[in-house]
Order: C-alpha cells, then sequence, then structure tokens
C-alpha cells in the first residue's frame, strides 16, 4: 500500500500524459483534455472531503459536548452528511423579491470558485500537485482574498440590514486579517528564498521549519492558526454570520443549494488554510525527518506522503474545530484590537527576527 | 421598516434595525427596534405584548384554587415560586400559615427552581455569546433537577404544586435520598462551570464594564433579583420580608458592586451555591406533619387588599390581590421582576455595541412570557 | 419610622390627606391634583426617601378608577401605598412619575395601555402590550370582547 501510494501519483500522471500525447498528437488538445481531468479529479476530492470535514466537525463537537453527534444515518451517522446534502438540494432556493438577484445569485459561486482555485498549489503528496506555479505563495493569498467579494456581494445584494451588517463586518476583519496571515507566510519565504510550494517543502528536507526556525516560527505559526481562522470567518470569529446578534449574517436570505455552496466554501476554506499551514510550516508530505539520522529518516520514508500531508492538514483542522467550540464570539471592535495592536505588530516585529536568522543563517 | 421599499434611513442617517420578535438571542418574542450609528447603538425601543395572555383580565373570573395555574406561565422558570407567591397572597388573606412540614417542601422546591433556573441561564448566556458548549453542560444537571419535579409532582416545568394552604401532595418517598444525590453532583460540577466560561479570556472582555447599572438607576428603574445586586442594592426578598420560613435558614444575600454583566454573571454563579446550602440544610430537616391545611372548598376571601412579594430566580414578584368578598378575585396585578427589569435595558445598552446588547440581555436574563404576562 | 411617624410627618406637610390602616400596609389617600407634590415629598425628603416604587397599578371601581402606588424605603425600611382617586370615569387623567421613578414609565404605559388612564406629560405614552389600534381599554370592568367565549 505504501509503495502504491507513493510511487503511483506521479506515475499514473507521467502515463496519463504519455497515453494523451500518442493518442491525441495535438499539444494545445492534450493540455486541455489534463486540465479538465484535473479538475474533475478536484471535484471529486472535494465533495467527499467537504462530507467527511462536515462529520467530523460533528462529531468534535459532540465530542466536547458530552453528547453523541449524529448516530442514525448509515453506519455510526456516517451518511448523515449525505442525508442534509440531499435535503438541501431539494430545498426551494429563494431569492428575496427586493434583491438585486444577478449578484445575489453571484455571490455564492465567486465564495465557492475563489476557495476551489487556492487548491491549485497544494501538493497533496509526493509529486501530487496540480500546478506547481513558481509564485505559489503569493498566488495563495493574492486568491483568497477574492472571497471577501463574494460575502461582500451577498450581503449587500440580499437587501437584509442584518445581512449588511454581517457582510461589512466580514470585510473590515477578512482585509485586516490578511495582514497578519500575509506576514507570517512572508516568514517562511524568506528562510526558505522561494515562492515556489514544492521549493518549501523541500527545503524542509532535514526538518520542518516550525522545529528548525527557533521560536521565531512557532510564533509565526501561532498567528498563522489564529489569523486565518479569522480569515475564513469561523467562531470564535464568526462575527460575519453572528447567530446571536445578526442571525445569519451575510448568508440570512439564501437557502437551499445557494445556502449549501456557502457551508461548502466554508469547509473548502478550512481544509485549505490548513494545507498551507501543513506546508509552510509542518513540511507538507514530507515526512518527519531529523537533520542527519539517516536511519531514522530512511523509516519515516515509509509512512506514505500522502498519510503525512493529510495527517498533518488533519491535526490543524482538529485544532480550529476545537476553538471553534470552546471559545465565546468577540465583540467587532475587539477583534479589530486583537489585529491592529497585537497580531500585526507581533508578526512584524517576528518578520524582522526572522530575517536576521535567515541572514545570518542561525537556523538549522 | 418596510419590507420591500428603501431602508428606513432617520434624518441623521441612523440605521434602524428590528432585533426579534423571532431572533436567537431575545429568548421569545421580545421585539426590540434599535437605532444603530454603525455598530453602536443609539436608541433600544422595547415593543412587547406578542406573547400577551392578560393573565391578570383572566384570574378576575377564576376561583382562588384556579388562577394559580395561569401564574405557571408567566415566568415559566421559576413557575413553582409564582405558585407559591399565589398560594401565599390566599393565605394571608384567610389568615392562615402552611404547616411547618409544606413551607419546608415549598423552600425546597423553590431553591431547586432558581437552581435550574440559573442552570438554564448559565448555558444560554454562554450559547448568547457564541460559546456552545456550555449549553450542554448546564443541561445535564438541569435534567437531574427536572426529574426531581417530574417525580413529586408530576410535571418538570408548570409544577402547579402549592395550593392554598400548602402543597397539593406529599413529596416522593425516594425524595429526599434524590435530592441529596443529585446536590452531590452539582456542587461538583460548579468547577467546570467555572473552568467552561468563568476564566475564559474572551467572555471577560464581553462582559466586564458591559451595560453598566448604577445602584440608584437600579432601585429607580425597579429592577430587583440578582441584576440589582450585582450593581450593590440590597433586595432578597427572603432576607427583607421573609416568607415560608426563610428566617430560619442560614444563607447570604449575595450583593456585588461592579454593576456590569460580569457582576450579574458572578452574582448568578454564587447565588447558585446560595441555594445549594439552603437545600442542604433542609433536606434531612423537613418536619413531620401535614402537608397542607385544612381549607373550605370554595375560598372566598375577606373584603379587603392583600400584597405578597417572594424572591423569583430574576427578582421581586409581588402579586397584589383586591377582593371584594366574592369567590374570585376583583383585581389582580404582578408585579413581575422582569418587566421592570427589562425597562432598564435601554438604559444599560444605549453608545454599546450590537455585540454587548446580546451580553446584557443575556445577564438580566429576562423571560418573555413573565414581560407580557 | 412607624406608620404613626409616617401620618404625623405627612400631615404635617399635607393636612388634606386621608389614612387607611385597614390593610397590609398604611394607605394615604389623595386627590389627583396633589399627588406630583405628595410624591416629590415621599421620595425626596430624607425622613421618607421612598426611592423604590416596586408596584404600580390600577383599580376599576366602576364608579371610579383607583390608582395604587406602593412604595419602599431602601434606607428606612418602610411601606407605604399611597391611593388617588380618579372620579371621572370617562375621561381618566392624572400627572405622571416618570421622572421621579423612572419604572413608573413602563408600569403607566401598561396602565394606561389596559385602563386607558392618559398619564399627563408622560414623554412616550403608547401601548405596550396591546396593538396601537386596539379598541377598548382591557382591564375596565365594562370591557366587552366579542370574541371572547365564555366557558
Amino acid at each position: 500500500m505504501a509503495l502504491f501510494l507513493t510511487i503511483s501519483f506521479s506515475s499514473i500522471a507521467t502515463g496519463i500524459h504519455t497515453w494523451l500525447a500518442g493518442t491525441m498528437q495535438n499539444e494545445m488538445l492534450v493540455k486541455i483534455t489534463e486540465m479538465a481531468i484535473a479538475g474533475i479529479s478536484l471535484l471529486l476530492f472535494l465533495v467527499p472531503l467537504c462530507f467527511f470535514l462536515g462529520y467530523m466537525e460533528r462529531k468534535v463537537a459532540a465530542f466536547m459536548q458530552i453528547r453523541l453527534g449524529p448516530n442514525r444515518v448509515g453506519p455510526k451517522g456516517s451518511l448523515q452528511i449525505v442525508a442534509d446534502t440531499i435535503k438541501l438540494l431539494l430545498k426551494e432556493g429563494l431569492t428575496p423579491t427586493a434583491s438585486d438577484k444577478f449578484l445575489f445569485n453571484l455571490a455564492p459561486m465567486i465564495v465557492v470558485v475563489t476557495s476551489m482555485l487556492v487548491m491549485a498549489p497544494i501538493a497533496f503528496a509526493k509529486d501530487f500537485q496540480i500546478w506547481d506555479l513558481s509564485i505559489g505563495v503569493l498566488y495563495v493569498s493574492s486568491v483568497s482574498s477574492i472571497a471577501v467579494i463574494g460575502i461582500l456581494m451577498a450581503g449587500w445584494s440580499s437587501y437584509n440590514k442584518y445581512s449588511l451588517l454581517g457582510a461589512m463586518r466580514s470585510g473590515a476583519q477578512i482585509v485586516s486579517y490578511e495582514l497578519s496571515v500575509g506576514l507570517s507566510l512572508i516568514s517562511i519565504v524568506i528562510l526558505t528564498g522561494s515562492l515556489r510550494m514544492s521549493d518549501i517543502v523541500m527545503s524542509q528536507e532535514n526538518g520542518w521549519w516550525i522545529f528548525k526556525g527557533h521560536i521565531p516560527v512557532l510564533i509565526s505559526f501561532v498567528i498563522f492558526v489564529i489569523a486565518s481562522t479569522a480569515e475564513i470567518n469561523r467562531a470564535p470569529f464568526d462575527l460575519a454570520e453572528a447567530e446571536q446578534e445578526l442571525t445569519a449574517g451575510f448568508h440570512t436570505e439564501y437557502s437551499g443549494m445557494k445556502f449549501a455552496m456557502f457551508l461548502l466554501a466554508e469547509y473548502i476554506n478550512l481544509f485549505v488554510v490548513s494545507a498551507i499551514g501543513a506546508t509552510l510550516f509542518l513540511g507538507g508530505w514530507m515526512p518527519f525527518h531529523i537533520g542527519h539520522w539517516e536511519a531514522f529518516n530512511h523509516i519515516m520514508d515509509f509512512i506514505p506522503s500522502s498519510l503525512w500531508f493529510f495527517g498533518k492538514t488533519f491535526a490543524i483542522i482538529f485544532i480550529i474545530m476545537q476553538f471553534r467550540w470552546t471559545f465565546p464570539r468577540l465583540r467587532v471592535d475587539q477583534l479589530l484590537t486583537l489585529e491592529w495592536k497585537y497580531l500585526l505588530p507581533i508578526s512584524m516585529v517576528n518578520v524582522l527576527f526572522v530575517t536576521v536568522m535567515a541572514i545570518m543563517g542561525w537556523h538549522f | 421598516m418596510s419590507l420591500l421599499g428603501e431602508p428606513e434611513l432617520t434624518e441623521e442617517g441612523e440605521f434602524v434595525i428590528n432585533i426579534g420578535p423571532q431572533h436567537p438571542s431575545t429568548h421569545g418574542v421580545l421585539h426590540l427596534k434599535v437605532w444603530l450609528d454603525g455598530e453602536t447603538i443609539k436608541k433600544i425601543q422595547p415593543h412587547l405584548g406578542y406573547i400577551h395572555r392578560s393573565i391578570e383580565k383572566m384570574s378576575e373570573s377564576l376561583s382562588y384554587r384556579n388562577f394559580i395555574y395561569a401564574t405557571s406561565r408567566m415566568d415559566y422558570l421559576s413557575a413553582h415560586i409564582n405558585n407559591q407567591a399565589c398560594a401565599l397572597t390566599v393565605e394571608k388573606g384567610l389568615q392562615i400559615e402552611a404547616p411547618p412540614r409544606a413551607q419546608a417542601i415549598r423552600i425546597l422546591m423553590a431553591e431547586l427552581t432558581r437552581l435550574s433556573s440559573h442552570q438554564l441561564w448559565w448555558g444560554c448566556t454562554g450559547l448568547d455569546l457564541g460559546a456552545v458548549t456550555p449549553f450542554f453542560y448546564a443541561f445535564r444537571e438541569r435534567e437531574l433537577i427536572m426529574e426531581i419535579m417530574e417525580e413529586t409532582c408530576g410535571a418538570r416545568l408548570t409544577q402547579n404544586y402549592s395550593v392554598p394552604g400548602g402543597v397539593m401532595y406529599d413529596v416522593h418517598p425516594n425524595f429526599q435520598n434524590r435530592v441529596k444525590d443529585v446536590m452531590k453532583q452539582v456542587k461538583s460540577r460548579f468547577r467546570e462551570y467555572e473552568e467552561a466560561l468563568t476564566g475564559n479570556v474572551i467572555f471577560e472582555q464581553r462582559t466586564k464594564g458591559v451595560g453598566y447599572l448604577s445602584a440608584e438607576d437600579a432601585i429607580s428603574f425597579g429592577c430587583t433579583g440578582p441584576t440589582a445586586r450585582a450593581s450593590g442594592v440590597s433586595c432578597d426578598i427572603r432576607k427583607w420580608f421573609p416568607y415560608d420560613g426563610y428566617d430560619k435558614l442560614q444563607f447570604d444575600e449575595i450583593i456585588m458592586t461592579g454593576g456590569d454583566s460580569y457582576t450579574r454573571y458572578m452574582v448568578r454563579m454564587e447565588e447558585m451555591k446560595q441555594s445549594v446550602a439552603i437545600i442542604e440544610q433542609l433536606i434531612d430537616n423537613i418536619p413531620e406533619g401535614d402537608f397542607q391545611a385544612k381549607t373550605k372548598m370554595v375560598i372566598k376571601l375577606p373584603k379587603g387588599e392583600f400584597y405578597q412579594r417572594v424572591e423569583t430566580a430574576r427578582g421581586e414578584l409581588g402579586v397584589y390581590i383586591v377582593s371584594d368578598g366574592a369567590a374570585s378575585p376583583y383585581r389582580i396585578k404582578y408585579r413581575s421582576p422582569n418587566f421592570s427589569n427589562l425597562s432598564a435595558l435601554s438604559h444599560m445598552a444605549t453608545g454599546a455595541k450590537i455585540g454587548d446588547l446580546v451580553a446584557i440581555m443575556a445577564t438580566i436574563d429576562l423571560v418573555i412570557p413573565d414581560v407580557d404576562r | 419610622m412607624t406608620n404613626e411617624e409616617i401620618k404625623t410627618a405627612v400631615s404635617a406637610l399635607f393636612p388634606s390627606v386621608t389614612y387607611d390602616e385597614t390593610g397590609e400596609f398604611l394607605t394615604l389617600l389623595i386627590t389627583p391634583a396633589e399627588i406630583r407634590s405628595v410624591m416629590k415629598a415621599l421620595r425626596y425628603n430624607t425622613e421618607f426617601s421612598f426611592d423604590y416604587m416596586f408596584c404600580l397599578t390600577c383599580i376599576d371601581w366602576k364608579t371610579h378608577f383607583m390608582m395604587v402606588y406602593h412604595l419602599l424605603s431602601k434606607t428606612h425600611r418602610h411601606n407605604i401605598v399611597v391611593k388617588a382617586k380618579i372620579a371621572d370615569v370617562n375621561k381618566p387623567e392624572i400627572e405622571t412619575l416618570c421622572d421621579i421613578w423612572q419604572t413608573a414609565n413602563f408600569h403607566e404605559r401598561e396602565v394606561y395601555d389596559l385602563f386607558g388612564i392618559r398619564f399627563l406629560n408622560h414623554p412616550d405614552l403608547r401601548r405596550l402590550l396591546l396593538d396601537e389600534g386596539w379598541d377598548g381599554y382591557p382591564l375596565r370592568k365594562n370591557y366587552v370582547d366579542e370574541n371572547m367565549i365564555s366557558l
């Protein structure tokens, strides 16, 4: 199994490429077909992923809240999310009469598409990456910030005061927290000297950055987890959809499939953020290596790279889920205080430390 | 607010939103019209009456035995204490006193009610501030108390256990053991409550300094219960005007002086411990004897006016009966604690943020059916 | 202060006030015209300092309305009831006490809503529990609701 997983991804890709090149002969057509295959397989991957994340969230919540969680549909309630999705699909998708119908219908698409786009440069396993572009980290941080447009659009076009308040909150929040996320990503870019995802992963061959980078990288990692939780609008930073204050915030007026798309985007975002955190700080698919302990490193290599990647990602997801079921919600001014008075100055000073560390070569 | 037209903007460019009557954090059908400047509240206007059932008017045509049952539906979380207040008023009119056993049972049930009400409040406060988890922890213990209620009088929420002259039936033989058992569990869980919410940094930030109410304002607005006691106003009726033998018990009136939401929270947390203390004092000392004094089949109060106040989980409940000598009250007035506490909401929340409004409402612990009656 | 002391102190200020001691509390019977002066004295004179109004209601005695104010002093721990008889059944009016006790605001609105008594100079006299356009005042004894089914 292990060998199959580690070897097969790249060999399957190469195999498909040679086969397509052999049958089609037209290079353009080959490329388009490959893109389509990649897109479809991504979609096929995302749907079960979101089902699983939804199930996991419920079970984690139940675990923390001394109750059982879903336990009726399917074995141990695992098909509950499928049933819920079918329910959402069958529900009537209401569009308020006074809303801006075009924007109202467009908004969930934008939110979902942006969150899917961020998946492109993520390396799921060794040699298994959709698009290893040279500006991977920059691409991730810039594309993910488009999502706020979708949320603002949803809030504005709903023609609902709660939605508008939620959208404005979300706008202020995402724009602010983007800075901290960006700065914490930059500290890794400084150490690696490259924006390319594969370079970042390879630079952690002799140890993950969170161990190699001493305390400054640890600080960046903590800031990254906090700020990205805020950026994806999850509790305790879910002010945009604060149920007790704004009923449901920017998606108050959405129902049925359009509402499901917001839900889908939330889970994809959760996965993407954790995957990026895992890639940059915890070495992505890179197994746990210690310096020059060749024998130990070799043993670690036997665990398939995809398992390493998903293990790390889900560890971060689990932490973010625990946040949600532990903390009360911040107030809007406290949220911005946290960012502008604490996280941003800390991460700025931290970047300075990382730079000094990188120049002096003080890391391992 | 018109549903479809232009959003309602007043001349100064304020933003008006309607919180309720269907809103997750108003705990019922409270409707608040809120004038906003950005996120800051400029003015609040409560609109009441969505669950007005004219209990006072109804009671005018009910007998002195029957009107008590309507009061269970006022403050449904302290239903037993409401019943007790009515029974006491009728007893005052008849110039009788419930037998010692009945009084002890009433106090035990009242304190259990207070405890369960505060537990529900604790869970809902967490929920209102965005922490869902405390809710489940609160309900775990509340359920045990509800089971005692069910065993004792057959109902979990609207007990209807007090009748003029005592209680309706004697307690279940298993009552004492069960209460002692539950108290042991409840006491061991207080630490868990504090770990889950009290010490949380975000929770402290959200509640400290929020919704300040001064002692003068608390008295002037007629605030009672934990809401007023957190502002440093002594107002526990159990101490001021003891009834049903509260004067024979050892317990403290919790008074704190912070006046903000956090202090109101702390007062209730301490009150839970006091309730447990009262129950533990009394549970082994329930006097033997009758559980009900002899009353006539049809109760007729003499001509006159009778006023009785009790301390519910939310404050002072006053029952004012005006009798013209007939078999049903001529006029009945319930001075409900929530009604007065709600009137201070606008004063407390003006200038705060929307998130604060939710925190303030949670710590006043409003029960809307009691406001509307 | 005992009831007797209150009586002497009030009589010194307002000789026209009469008393009723049949009930639980000492009751002061006054006319609507003097309500503000009496209430102000009861609230602000340090010998009385009735700072807490714990109940405000009205009784419809068919021939007249009786406003009932229950007062308590947090400092002296004495209770008192003040009753003002409104003789005009067709156009009942009385001065508001909103500025003396803030709790009177909501309670007076409730009385206005259910008894139809107009509180003069009340800052926000609107119906509280019933709809704006409700016909009649339900707690009056002569109120008839044609939708009401008597059992």
